[in-house]
């Protein structure tokens, strides 16, 4: 569904983020993409959206090539892959309510977003959304007004809003608390198993990802160093990604797991 | 920090590093000041006797604000102040409105390089020249009256308020404007969304201040003869009315300061 070809992105400094970076993900996969900071993570997801404009190498979802797209095709193709960020990146002084229709910036002229007139498709199903990440009440709060996990669920709102074929997830769960940050990884993992999703999540905690995702991507210095399923991760494979160290603590084991499980639905 | 050993450390002084570390550039670009001060000083010519002179004509001024005439002179002094609010006014809106966009094109990081180079020219030419300069110039192809102040104010407002927004725009957060970039928001759109209110409160602010130097400026470019209140007070200088003058001046005050109490609770509220 999305393939990634020879992928290359050279900064201006001369810095070589991504090299001939090749990836298949097929429809419905959840993929998380480990690796050290600088390891080119972000540059990867935002190259597919070509916020990031790759240096060479393609970019094809469902057969359209996005590197390819002038600009108007390139804001069509931008409707169909939903992000969600690092530091959730609402915009604060904008109502959680217009930060999830803005979501819909891409289907909507300019002066019915300009006034707030959302057809009434669009409002209903920004409500639906808000119920399905629990935050109905806050519909009419000002972003900067909610906490990190409640911005991070309109994050999610807004991304899904654009009723994307694919996530692109940078570091969600960057500067939540550890249960906080299971919870947004459940619900986006949830969310893109209602809706047949593929994601590519970027993500540090290697153990979190483990226990959310079925595929785990790791990239060092631009190139691809492991691909493979989560029970794979071992500690030869995380020193060749990040380096010495000891990593018996990192890498869960299947009866861990299944506790921590346990211990997030009690609570 | 291992190529200074510890040792050598313990016991000795610490002494914040010199601004700039050669001991003779150092005391040369400090006594160099110093004399450059006093030659300065010392070649002011002042014209002592004028002084003991001026000073009583000085002082009957400061003692005109125990006594100013609001009334003499009153009808002037209202159409002066009605003017002067007049050109304040349209001067702020014309002038806000023509720096929006240009400020937009002034801010690197929205704009393309020529958009860019020509809104910064812009603002480049109306921050050089000084108002009272514009204002000689316009009172010169536009004749005495409030029009040439009018247009004087709102060139100065682009220059000002393009600039300031610009660098506002420049430093906003980036991730918020991505986000709405990544949703596939055509260019406008992106402006109202991710960029607009961002800036929002800064913009009303700096709109209010800038209403209040306006207000300032009014009174002065009265004096070359841009129209205003500037011109009653100028009037009144010229007749040794001080005591016209001072409760013009009174006036101007008190504006300023209710004006500059408004934008503090308008800029209070728009946080």
């Amino acid at each position: 569904m999305l393939e990634l070809k020879k992928l290359t992105k050279t900064y201006r400094t001369g810095d070589k983020a991504l090299q001939d970076v090749t990836l298949t993900i097929p429809k419905g996969q959840v993929m998380a993409l480990i690796g050290p900071s600088g390891a080119g993570k972000s540059t990867l997801i935002r190259c597919i959206n070509r916020l990031v404009e790759p240096t060479s190498g393609s970019v094809i979802l469902d057969g359209t090539d996005i590197t390819a797209l002038g600009t108007g095709g390139l804001r069509k193709m931008r409707r169909q892959m939903g992000m969600i960020f690092q530091e959730y990146a609402l915009v604060e002084r904008l109502t959680v309510m217009e930060n999830v229709l803005s979501g819909r910036l891409g289907y909507v002229g300019f002066w019915r977003s300009f006034l707030r007139k959302y057809p009434q498709s669009d409002v209903d199903e920004a409500f639906r959304l808000l119920d399905r990440v629990g935050l109905m009440a806050m519909a009419d709060k000002r972003a900067d007004e909610l906490s990190g996990g409640q911005r991070q669920r309109v994050g999610i709102a807004r991304a899904l809003i654009q009723n994307p074929r694919l996530l692109l997830v940078d570091e969600p769960t960057a500067s939540l608390d550890p249960k906080t940050s299971r919870q947004i990884m459940r619900l986006i993992c949830e969310l893109c198993a209602e809706r047949d999703l593929a994601a590519v999540i970027n993500i540090h905690d290697v153990a979190l990802a483990q226990m959310f995702v079925e595929r785990i991507v790791g990239l060092k210095a631009g190139e691809l160093a492991f691909d493979g399923k989560p029970t794979e991760m071992s500690e030869e494979v995380l020193t060749s990604i990040y380096g010495e160290e000891d990593w018996q603590a990192t890498i869960r084991n299947v009866d861990d797991e299944e506790d921590a499980e346990a211990d997030v639905a009690a609570s | 920090m291992t190529a200074v050993a510890l040792d050598d450390r313990i016991g000795k002084a610490w002494k914040k590093p010199p601004l700039i570390a050669n001991p003779a550039l150092r005391w040369t670009l400090f006594i160099g000041a110093l004399a450059y001060v006093v030659l300065a000083v010392a070649s002011i010519d002042v014209n002592w006797s004028r002084v003991a002179e001026g000073l009583s004509r000085g002082w009957a001024f400061v003692t005109a604000f125990f006594t100013p005439d609001f009334v003499s002179r009153g009808g002037d002094i209202w159409a002066g102040i009605l003017e002067s609010v007049i050109i304040t006014i349209t001067s702020t809106v014309v002038g806000i409105g023509l720096s929006v966009p240009i400020g937009l094109g002034a801010a690197r990081n929205i704009a393309p390089l020529p958009v860019y180079l020509v809104c910064r020219a812009i603002v480049s030419l109306s921050r050089a020249l000084n108002e009272i300069i514009v204002a000689i110039l316009l009172v010169a192809i536009f004749g005495f009256g409030p029009l040439a102040g009018f247009l004087t104010l709102s060139f100065a407002t682009i220059g000002f308020m393009s600039k300031l927004l610009a660098e506002d725009i420049e430093e906003m957060s980036k991730a918020q404007a991505e986000a709405i970039r990544a949703t596939g928001s055509s260019w406008l759109q992106w402006i109202n969304y991710g960029v607009q209110p961002q800036v929002m409160p800064r913009l009303i602010g700096l709109s209010m201040y800038r209403l209040d130097i306006n207000f300032r400026e009014s009174a002065v470019l009265g004096l070359v003869g841009a129209g205003g209140i500037g011109a009653t007070l100028n009037t009144a200088f010229d007749r040794y009315e001080y005591d016209t003058a001072a409760a013009i001046l009174l006036i101007i005050i008190v504006t300023v300061m209710a004006l500059e109490y408004l934008s503090g609770i308008i800029r209070a509220k728009v946080q």
